[in-house]
């Protein structure tokens, strides 16, 4: 038992040595790859590596490998990996991560490491607050960011009723707590649920007792299409407007369909927004996917843009961090976002936007931009994070 | 809080009660009768919801995808019986908790390599589409109520099959005293095949009906399963009938906990304090029901005497 297991693992030693003699700088890629979140974590991998791909393969001129590791949506496991990475593996920049909790497990084992991170989906508020690391770059959101878009929103279009519903874990009550921080009206209940509940239908019937002016709702995966499709079923979504987070995504449209028709989404990108790289990322994701890429997607790519612009101006050097962390803090890529920076704690600054699920010029189901009320907009907690 | 809504709760009971019993006939039979865990239990589901799926995008059929997701099943369980489970019948619990645990990890696997990660599109038949006014506002959609006519029929069924046939008087022998129906010359393997190949198209027949009111995602089952486990041991391991009352009791008290809970906890404290343990007891309140059915009547709420 003991002497194939050796012999495969010297295999395996081998031949990460054989590809590390050829790559000149080599990422490491965390994500969720498994269990029903795993949509996600592929589509920002897909994202990234259609980057690459454009790049024939290399990061700032300079040939890139890239290591993937599946974190299985475990802290524990995500921060065995981390090491793995850091350690073992030798990684120059490492990039990924799908899930706040993962984030915050191995934020610790990164910080140490002093290795360049680049985030291309978890934004959890620590990392942008107190806790913030000059290594630390994301090109995705903070978290709240999408619920105080659709708070402005709210607000805006003068609600005054609204009903909150999210799963009862730490997210969720963020979630709702980044709504509240925009949203001005009373808010007739909170509905906390059960973490990955498949059955809504007493939270309906509870909506149609209270007959709020607009529901908010934060249902990310699974959750969020057994929520639209129920939601649809009991004639809601015609009735009461429905302001989602992370629930109507290029994930979960394909599984809903028409059934999401009608429904508004709190984000940063959409595959609408006017500007020729975005329009150039989404042509050339479906081209080679076969569907429409989701924020998680869009995210990603332009992590590997942000570290190609970065290699470039440092000529595919790492070793000199302070030059290469003032790179990436330039931002100077074209990102698919019309107007994207990174903010001095790491976050972007950038247009937060409302989308309505609507029919694309090829009658796919997709996004559809509708306002943007918080442009230039930077996350909440910058203030407390000491980084200059 | 009004009749109407009252009435829907009730639906909503009966619907994921029903749903549950589905699941939990076929898991008590399989556990009472050849004293065997399957975990893999909750696969058969998410498989029959991912062949109705299938089937459905292919064929824009539902009677199709409900056809499919039975033969499917059916022919799955000899396959698995035949290749897998067989070999494990005689052996101890832990054996088999290991074995179908793999054979879980296994099958999710599988269905991400042919179907990918994104949960695929099931819409609703047309001819179920739409919603049932219940007055005060309140609408209950169609395919809910049809889930519990097909569910109420198959009880029936179930329930006629057990009672009034050769094979049910087998079976519920078989639940009894297994030893005594294999010395009295019964085929303890194939009743074994038929128990199990039974169980596994009532779980296919969930996945259908499941399928346009819940998302087609790997890992439906495993969560789903847990309950059904908590059902038959409020109902009774071994029986139907006691799977039949422990899912309407675990269903009821979901539909009816989540609606009210909340709501009274909230008039005697804080919402800060009030919302989380709202939602923790919601969580708890069906392992609290089982607790309190064990501590009452430890063979379950159907146990004679």
């Amino acid at each position: 038992m003991k002497a194939p297991l050796l012999r495969l693992t010297a295999i395996c030693a081998l031949g990460l040595a054989a590809a590390a003699a050829h790559a000149d700088v080599k990422i490491g890629f965390l994500g969720t790859f498994s269990g029903p979140a795993a949509a996600l974590g592929q589509d920002q991998y897909d994202g990234f590596m259609l980057a690459l791909e454009q790049k024939g393969g290399k990061l700032g001129g300079t040939p890139a490998k890239v290591i993937k590791e599946d974190d299985q949506l475990k802290p524990d496991l995500g921060v065995q990996l981390m090491q793995k990475l850091i350690e073992k593996d030798k990684v120059d920049i490492v990039t990924g991560v799908t899930f706040s909790n993962v984030m915050m497990a191995v934020a610790k084992p990164l910080a140490a490491s002093e290795l360049i991170f680049v985030g291309s989906n978890a934004g959890p508020a620590p990392l942008a607050g107190k806790e913030c690391n000059a290594n630390f770059f994301f090109t995705s959101f903070q978290n709240d960011n999408q619920s105080e878009v659709l708070g402005k929103y709210a607000t805006d279009k003068g609600f005054k009723k609204l009903m909150l519903l999210a799963p009862n874990y730490q997210s969720g009550k963020d979630q709702v707590l980044g709504f509240k921080r925009f949203y001005k009206g009373a808010v007739a209940a909170e509905v906390y649920t059960q973490l990955n509940q498949p059955d809504y239908s007493a939270e309906i019937a509870q909506i149609q007792a209270v007959a709020p002016d607009a529901i908010f709702a934060f249902f990310p995966g699974g959750m969020g299409v057994n929520f639209i499709k129920q939601m649809s079923q009991s004639g809601l979504v015609k009735k009461v407007p429905l302001l989602t987070v992370s629930t109507v995504d290029g994930t979960t449209l394909p599984a809903l369909k028409d059934a999401a028709l009608g429904v508004f989404a709190g984000a940063a990108w959409g595959p609408d927004l006017p500007s020729p790289t975005n329009a150039a990322f989404v042509s050339a994701f479906e081209k080679k996917y076969k569907r429409i890429p989701s924020q998680y997607a869009a995210q990603a790519y332009d992590a590997a843009l942000a570290i190609d612009s970065a290699l470039a101006k440092t000529k595919g050097s790492t070793a000199d961090k302070a030059a290469l962390r003032t790179a990436m803090r330039a931002a100077d890529f074209p990102s698919v976002r019309p107007g994207f920076k990174f903010n001095h704690n790491g976050f972007p600054i950038q247009d937060q936007h409302v989308f309505e699920v609507a029919k694309d010029a090829q009658g796919r189901v997709s996004l559809k931009k509708i306002a943007t009320p918080l442009p230039a907009h930077q996350d909440a907690y910058a203030a407390e994070c000491p980084t200059k | 809080m009004s009749p109407e809504f009252l009435l829907t709760q009730l639906l909503n009971g009966v619907q994921f009660g029903l749903l549950l019993f589905l699941m939990a006939a076929g898991l008590t039979l399989v556990f009472g009768i050849m004293s065997f865990i399957n975990l893999a239990h909750g696969s058969l589901y998410m498989v029959g919801a991912y062949l109705a799926a299938l089937t459905y995008g292919r064929t824009e059929s539902f009677v199709l995808a409900v056809v499919a997701a039975i033969i499917g099943l059916f022919v799955l369980a000899l396959i698995l019986d035949r290749l897998a489970l067989a070999a494990l019948y005689r052996r101890d619990h832990l054996d088999q908790v290991l074995a179908t645990l793999g054979l879980v990890l296994f099958t999710n696997e599988l269905v991400t390599v042919v179907f990918g990660r994104s949960p695929p599109f099931l819409d609703i038949p047309p001819a179920l589409a739409g919603t049932v006014a219940l007055g005060g506002g309140l609408a209950y959609p169609l395919m809910r109520l049809a889930f519990i006519a097909a569910g109420v029929v198959v009880a029936v069924g179930l329930w006629l099959l057990i009672a009034r046939t050769r094979v049910g008087m087998l079976v519920r022998a078989g639940a009894d005293d297994r030893e005594m129906v294999d010395a009295l010359g019964v085929d303890v393997h194939r009743l074994y095949m038929l128990v199990f190949a039974l169980g596994a198209v009532l779980c296919g027949f969930a996945g259908v009906m499941s399928a346009p009111l819940l998302a087609v995602q790997i890992g439906m089952g495993e969560r789903i399963l847990i309950t059904a486990f908590v059902v038959i041991v409020i109902g009774g391991v071994g029986s139907v009938r006691g799977a039949l009352i422990g899912s309407l009791v675990i269903g009821m008290s979901d539909a009816f906990g989540r609606a009210y809970i909340p709501v009274a906890l909230s008039q005697i404290m804080p919402p800060q304090y009030s919302d989380p343990l709202g939602a923790s007891l919601i969580s708890a309140s069906a392992y609290i029901l089982m607790a309190l059915v064990l501590l009452f009547k430890p063979l379950g709420l159907a146990a004679r005497g």
